[in-house]
């Protein structure tokens, strides 16, 4: 899994002397530096943004930097490759501002927290959050060992992971549905 | 010939308005002297205004300073004076400060032009308010990043809109007049750039209606989270920071043109709406946060 330091990206290619994630126009700048890492991984490869050196995220940083690296491109951009992306180093400092740009846009996203949790943040239900929580509980197996672990009917739960999968939350592979990432 | 506008004893966001009043017979570039010699009191809203009022004037204004010196040198200390020499003709001494740093003010009057105008107030309130905020207002750390997320949104409103510099400033107080002198934060940022009505029209986004004004364009931009750019993200700013504000039971007003729109709690009895005010270009922005009661309870 390949780590992006958000706080290195800010400092160092965007080459802005900041620790505060502040302003559309600095958001964009970081944006773009990550994309370009982005685009350079393998297409299953996840990757992991971290937050841990960001001091402060304003509403129109997270939604310049979190929502549209989540969003699907604009129509004549290149789409992305890489399996999904995680956010770590994510604290109550970022979390107001994010879940506001999220909630707007109908988003969701992969948080590793520092106590070793891991929880979606953003725009779900509660069908997708008990869903998820069961595969990162797994650790990810096969579509009808998780409608068993989750108690529900197998079709329901199959329609859930596809959306789930759909908005790159959780990973699929032959054997079933994955986490997007291990937890650390 | 020249006119003379007198400032009331007491400068702040509602005697301001008479300052207006009587701007409002004269022509832009009508000859002015601002008499402020009688003024006692001077709020950040009315040091603000007073500045962009200079920034406005087709012709340099003259400016007469407060008589009283303790008067003059906390407006010296707020940073009035020094950015006040560049846009008025001042006629008289005003006092010298080696600093702008005094006691309760969480960021003296500091002019916004780009993006990393708002990185430094940022910076800056992050070093220089978390005790105040912490030991006066008694708020918690994610209360007191939401205060400064709301600085940051505001001052950006700036940048990204008014197509000219301004200025912000922000101070923590207690609140006599209102909430029993609970201890509040308040920011203020003023420019004197296109306003909102005008912002809205370059972008098209206006709404078609016959209604169409400064009070509809605020009302748009506030209240429907509208920006006059098209991206589905844009006008968040505006509406996280409306979120916090309602949260923490404070108060955002927004003077543009001639209206001013309000997000007013119930401690406070202003009407949200104003209309033909006397026209004032840019936007003025007003954002007053409570601290804690005790218990907890904002």
């Amino acid at each position: 899994m390949t780590r992006i330091d958000v706080g290195s990206v800010l400092r160092n290619s965007a080459n802005l002397p900041y620790r505060n994630l502040v302003t559309r126009s600095t958001g964009a700048a970081v944006r773009q530096c990550i994309e370009l890492e982005l685009a350079a991984l393998p297409a299953d490869e996840t990757a992991t943004l971290d937050f841990s050196q960001i001091g402060m995220m304003d509403f129109s940083c997270a939604d310049e930097i979190v929502a549209k690296l989540l969003l699907d491109p604009p129509q004549g951009a290149p789409a992305r490759t890489c399996g999904g992306v995680i956010f770590h180093g994510i604290t109550d400092h970022h979390l107001e501002a994010i879940e506001d740009v999220l909630h707007h846009h109908g988003l969701a996203m992969v948080v590793h927290f520092a106590d070793g949790g891991a929880r979606l943040v953003g725009a779900v239900n509660d069908d997708e959050r008990s869903i998820w929580d069961v595969v990162y509980a797994t650790g990810g197996t096969s579509t009808q060992a998780l409608a068993d672990r989750a108690g529900r009917d197998l079709a329901e739960v199959q329609q859930v992971l596809e959306l789930l999968h759909s908005r790159r939350l959780v990973r699929q592979a032959e054997t079933g549905y994955h986490p997007l990432g291990t937890l650390q | 010939m020249t006119a003379v506008i007198t400032v009331p004893p007491s400068l702040d966001d509602k005697s301001f308005e008479h300052v207006l009043e009587q701007l409002a017979a004269q022509p832009e570039d009508a000859k002015i002297i601002v008499d402020a010699r009688h003024c006692t009191f001077g709020t950040p809203y009315g040091l603000t205004a007073m500045l962009t009022l200079g920034q406005a004037r087709a012709e340099r204004a003259t400016f007469l300073p407060p008589i009283d010196g303790n008067v003059s040198t906390y407006w010296s200390r707020a940073g009035f004076f020094r950015y006040a020499e560049e846009l008025f003709d001042i006629q008289g001494s005003v006092p010298r400060v080696r600093s702008t740093d005094e006691g309760d003010k969480l960021l003296g009057i500091t002019p916004i032009a780009a993006a990393a105008d708002v990185h430094l107030v940022v910076e800056r309130i992050a070093e220089q308010a978390r005790h105040i905020l912490t030991t006066r207002l008694k708020l918690e750390p994610k209360a007191q990043m939401g205060f400064t997320m709301a600085l940051s949104e505001t001052v950006q409103n700036i940048v990204d809109h008014a197509g000219r510099p301004g200025w912000v400033m922000a101070q923590a107080y207690q609140y006599r007049q209102r909430l029993a002198g609970r201890w509040v934060a308040e920011i203020v940022v003023c420019d004197p750039g296109m306003g909102f009505r005008r912002s809205l029209e370059m972008g098209n986004r206006r709404p078609i209606t016959d209604r169409w004004g400064d009070g509809l364009a605020l009302e748009t931009a506030l209240v429907q989270g509208v920006s006059r750019f098209p991206e589905a993200g844009r006008g968040q700013g505006l509406k996280g920071t409306r979120g916090y504000i309602g949260r923490r039971n404070g108060k955002l007003t927004i003077r543009s043109g001639t209206a001013r729109i309000g997000l007013i709690p119930t401690w406070d009895d202003s009407v949200p709406l104003q209309e033909n005010m006397p026209y004032f270009p840019g936007a003025q922005l007003r954002v007053i946060i409570p601290g804690e009661l005790a218990g907890g309870t904002p």
